[in-house]
């Protein structure tokens, strides 16, 4: 699906836009390992990611995916799933804070929120992690236009806020422009365009 | 107890009932009466052939003869089973393991605690139903994992994406395809003897024992076909949901 593809991507925040099928998301995987590519490498700070611990990577390189995926339960025990698989406490108030919610939410039941808000759970728990890079596969895509431009403000929000860097996927110039420092485009599997730079 | 003796003109009387069956398909436009007359066919082959072989098993009463049997029950169980699980990539190992154990687990309790002694008129008859419950339950078992892996792909990877292991992902999954296994069999014990009378019972009170005998050897069988069936559904469902995953806890690509 993936060919030919050769780029760097610094800190900071970078986008990968492109049309439906042009293998955004297929591309954010490879970042975290959810997928191994046939050929080719893939490096994560000059060493390849089949050499890391992949789990240990998975948390330092989060994935949210397009679409909400909760587990049964309160927002809280969400927000602190992955920390407890580490076997490690996490701040859910802060996670929540960051990802735009406020701390009543942790004792709501999962099911029971609007799209928006359990893309912003989704957020949290992977904020939650403390992770160094993070993936967001069309954070927005599914939500409508108030909940899109909250979720944008805080995501740069977060870049104020963290030393984190994001890699998201979209399919819309315009938000590319507005959230990322660079873009890449790609265009059925290959790279169209960039990695280019977002004048500010 | 006074044995009783079934003649073939009996059993042929019987096929009465089987043109009820073929009657209504018929009149009701079905289409099942080509199934009946397999079913019927079959039934009466494998039946009157198993019939022969345990004959021959009761009469040299040999355990080995007895250990090849149920053998091959398990070995054509897995076979059985795995139609049913097309979805769960090589399904064939963890049911013959999950059979293989469920079998030697509840049979060797059984035997250990007293409650039967190793001859082969009990080891046959309740190894087979050990071993046909176990199959139904892993078979059912698998079968939800299968569907439900395809369903939940998303959440199995969201959950992946935050570190976690194949096991800690799947773990709600394993869940729900253990309690579709097990759920059938403990609700019909929950209704045994209100709503229907199970075969052992019946059997026994046809062939003239006396009522409290055959309600605790049904009680027996029922507590031992409950370990069983729990024993099978969970060994082949440990067993079998790695084959979704690859050594570095990736959900593989499912077939469409």
């Amino acid at each position: 699906m993936l060919e030919e593809l050769t780029f760097g991507i610094s800190e900071g925040t970078t986008c990968i836009a492109g049309p439906s099928g042009a293998g955004k998301s297929t591309l954010l995987r490879l970042f975290n390992r959810l997928s191994d590519p046939a050929g080719g490498t893939v490096r994560y700070r000059g060493r390849d990611v089949r050499d890391y611990d992949v789990l240990a990577l998975r948390r330092e390189v989060g994935l949210v995916p397009q679409l909400p995926a909760l587990l049964n339960g309160t927002v809280e025990m969400n927000v602190s799933f992955g920390a407890r698989l580490a076997g490690e406490a996490a701040d859910v108030a802060t996670a929540l804070r960051l990802a735009g919610l406020d701390e009543t939410f942790a004792d709501r039941p999962a099911g029971r929120l609007s799209v928006g808000e359990q893309q912003r759970v989704m957020l949290a728990r992977a904020l939650a992690l403390q992770p160094k890079v993070l993936l967001l596969d069309e954070p927005t895509a599914a939500l409508d236009e108030r909940s899109k431009a909250a979720v944008e403000r805080t995501l740069l929000d977060l870049r104020e806020r963290l030393s984190l860097s994001v890699v998201f996927v979209t399919h819309e110039l315009a938000q590319a422009e507005r959230l990322a420092d660079r873009i890449v485009w790609l265009e059925r599997g290959r790279l169209s365009r960039g990695p280019a730079t977002v004048p500010s | 107890m006074a044995a009783i003796h079934i003649t073939v003109g009996q059993v042929a009387a019987t096929l009465a009932l089987v043109a009820v069956a073929v009657a209504v398909s018929a009149w009701q436009r079905a289409g099942l009466e080509r199934d009946i007359g397999i079913a019927v066919v079959r039934s009466f082959i494998q039946l009157t052939a198993i019939g022969y072989v345990i004959d021959v098993i009761f009469e040299q009463d040999n355990l080995w003869f007895v250990a090849a049997l149920l053998a091959a029950m398990v070995l054509f169980g897995a076979f059985t089973a795995r139609s049913r699980a097309r979805k769960v990539p090589g399904a064939f190992w963890p049911l013959l393991i999950a059979l293989a154990v469920a079998g030697a687990t509840t049979l060797g309790l059984v035997l250990a605690l007293g409650v039967f002694d190793p001859e082969a008129r009990y080891l046959v008859p309740v190894g087979g139903m050990v071993i046909g419950n176990a199959m139904t339950a892993a078979a059912v078992a698998l079968n939800r994992l299968g569907d439900d892996v395809a369903d939940s792909a998303n959440e199995i990877e969201a959950t992946l994406a935050l570190g976690a292991t194949s096991a800690q992902a799947i773990r709600p999954v394993v869940r729900r395809s253990l309690r579709s296994g097990m759920i059938p069999l403990i609700d019909s014990t929950k209704t045994t003897g209100l709503i229907f009378f199970p075969g052992t019972m019946v059997g026994m009170l046809l062939a003239g024992a006396a009522p409290v005998d055959a309600v605790r050897l049904q009680l027996v069988l029922l507590y031992v076909l409950l370990g069983s069936v729990s024993v099978g559904a969970l060994t082949s469902v440990l067993l079998a949901y790695r084959n979704f995953f690859t050594r570095a806890q990736q959900l593989r690509e499912l077939p469409a």
